[in-house]
């Protein structure tokens, strides 16, 4: 069974349905247990190449269901450092463990200015309740 | 997301969103695309057994004495074939060739058959035939008054309890007290049978087909076990602008007789078809969607993800010289060129 939905309070949210958690100069970022609920078990992650740039705001890669495909919105900015190979090889775990073994990549955070303007938490949960 | 008020509901939708289903627009009717997951639905059936409720397919009667020839002159199979109590794929045609709908005919009587169209065709179909209706035929739309139930799977026939019976048959009888027909077809390469009964009795129905251990699957499951099967979908893999021959149809056609595009149909088998549909498999990680483009001018029609084979898989049509099977293809998926090689049909077969 798919675990029950959780937004845990030490991330940050982007409206497109991912997060950040940032450590330091880096951030590991992923998609919401909204967005992998939403779309229902993973079976493809497009993943970045590592040195490349993601933006944030924009698309970094895609993940597909059985029925549908979604692109990744990055939340900030930066460089590809690593990419979860683990999801590469089994996707559905994100919809197990979306911030745990599910997270998507880890960059190099490029505008640290750029956290302040995500949501936190409470806000992002408040943002599903209007949707 | 909102539905729009105009939807229409099998007799069956209050039970599947008590079920918790997840429930979409299909051809103008809400439908549960999925229970509990596609997946884990998916491996039901090919494992066991699952139920689905095609009640939005249309059921057309056919009856007179001159049903027969109505129906010989408008479908490609060959009903002379069918005695009453078996059933046929076959394919109502255009002028062109082309195919307005796919069909199952069953011959209920000497003088009446019964005909299970595609849900978004159902008005077409009928208006095709009706217009073509000639003394002594009556074609009548009776889709209001049943519901239809798809058991499918290995376990399908044990877990209801009904004798074994030969593929392409059907019998009405009795299931738990409601009275159906019993078809020995079905939409997913397995074992099973769709059970069609009268619309009040469709939810004791329904309760006694789950109350025997069998598994609600919704339309997303389906898809996907029609397509490793390489069952076609019309609307996507066929339809009006396709022709039977190309779609690798024609063992669905009987060409020794006249029918509506017979002609033409005859002369792309002479010729040999131009494109074909083929079948792949993808050698990379990726999944082929509808519309995206094969290198060398084909199309994908059909295309998900494959739960029993864990990759991508798909239907398109490809130009003649690159439809045999080994054959690589480059499918454009979203821009990125990605390798797919032709298997031949089905994807999936069961072991043994």
């Amino acid at each position: 069974m798919a675990p029950a939905e959780s937004y845990p309070d030490d991330l940050k949210y982007h409206e497109e349905h991912d997060w950040a958690r940032v450590e330091g100069e880096e951030a590991v970022l992923g998609i919401t247990w909204f967005a992998a609920d939403a779309l229902g078990e993973l079976v493809h992650f497009e993943p970045p190449e590592v040195g490349s740039t993601v933006t944030k705001g924009q698309s970094y890669g895609e993940v597909e269901s059985v029925k549908a495909v979604s692109d990744l919105i990055a939340p900030l900015s930066g460089e590809v450092v690593e990419v979860n190979q683990q999801v590469v090889d089994a996707p559905e775990t994100v919809n197990e463990d979306a911030y745990g073994n599910g997270w998507l990549i880890r960059i190099r955070v490029g505008e640290p200015g750029e956290a302040a303007s995500l949501l936190d938490a409470a806000a992002y949960r408040q943002l599903l309740e209007s949707q | 997301m909102a539905m729009p008020a105009t939807l229409s509901h099998t007799p069956l939708h209050d039970r599947h969103v008590e079920l918790g289903a997840r429930m979409v627009p299909f051809a103008g009717w809400e439908m549960p695309v999925q229970y509990s997951g596609v997946i884990p639905e998916h491996r039901a059936v090919r494992a066991d057994a699952g139920v689905f409720d095609v009640s939005h397919m249309g059921e057309l009667e056919v009856e007179g004495p001159h049903a027969r020839e109505l129906l010989q002159g408008a479908l490609s199979n060959d009903l002379d074939r069918l005695s009453p109590g078996e059933a046929q794929y076959t394919l109502l045609t255009n002028g062109d060739g082309g195919i307005v709908d796919d069909l199952i005919a069953y011959r209920l009587a000497e003088h009446s058959y019964l005909l299970v169209v595609n849900a978004a065709n159902r008005a077409s179909a009928y208006a095709w035939l009706k217009e073509r209706e000639i003394p002594g035929s009556d074609v009548r739309d009776g889709s209001d008054d049943c519901a239809l139930l798809a058991v499918q799977g290995p376990k399908a026939v044990k877990r209801l309890g009904l004798p074994s019976a030969a593929p392409f048959t059907f019998a009405e009888t009795s299931l738990d007290g409601v009275e159906v027909m019993v078809n020995r077809t079905g939409y997913t390469g397995e074992d099973g049978c769709e059970l069609l009964c009268m619309s009040e009795d469709a939810v004791r129905l329904w309760d006694a087909v789950l109350e025997r251990g069998v598994v609600p699957c919704g339309l997303g499951a389906r898809d996907t076990l029609r397509l490793e099967v390489c069952y076609p979908l019309h609307g996507n893999d066929i339809g009006p602008k396709t022709d039977a021959v190309s779609a690798g149809l024609g063992w669905a056609c009987y060409l020794d007789k006249e029918f509506e595009g017979v002609d033409v149909l005859r002369r792309i088998k002479a010729e040999g078809p131009e494109r074909r549909l083929v079948a792949f498999v993808m050698e990379d990680k990726a999944i082929p969607r509808p519309g995206m483009p094969i290198e060398g001018g084909g199309e994908v029609t059909s295309g998900s993800h494959s739960p029993m084979l864990g990759s991508g898989i798909g239907m398109g049509y490809v130009p003649a010289p690159q439809a045999r099977a080994g054959t690589e293809l480059t499918i454009d998926v979203r821009g990125r060129p990605r390798r797919a090689r032709v298997v031949k049909k089905p994807i999936y077969k069961r072991e043994g």
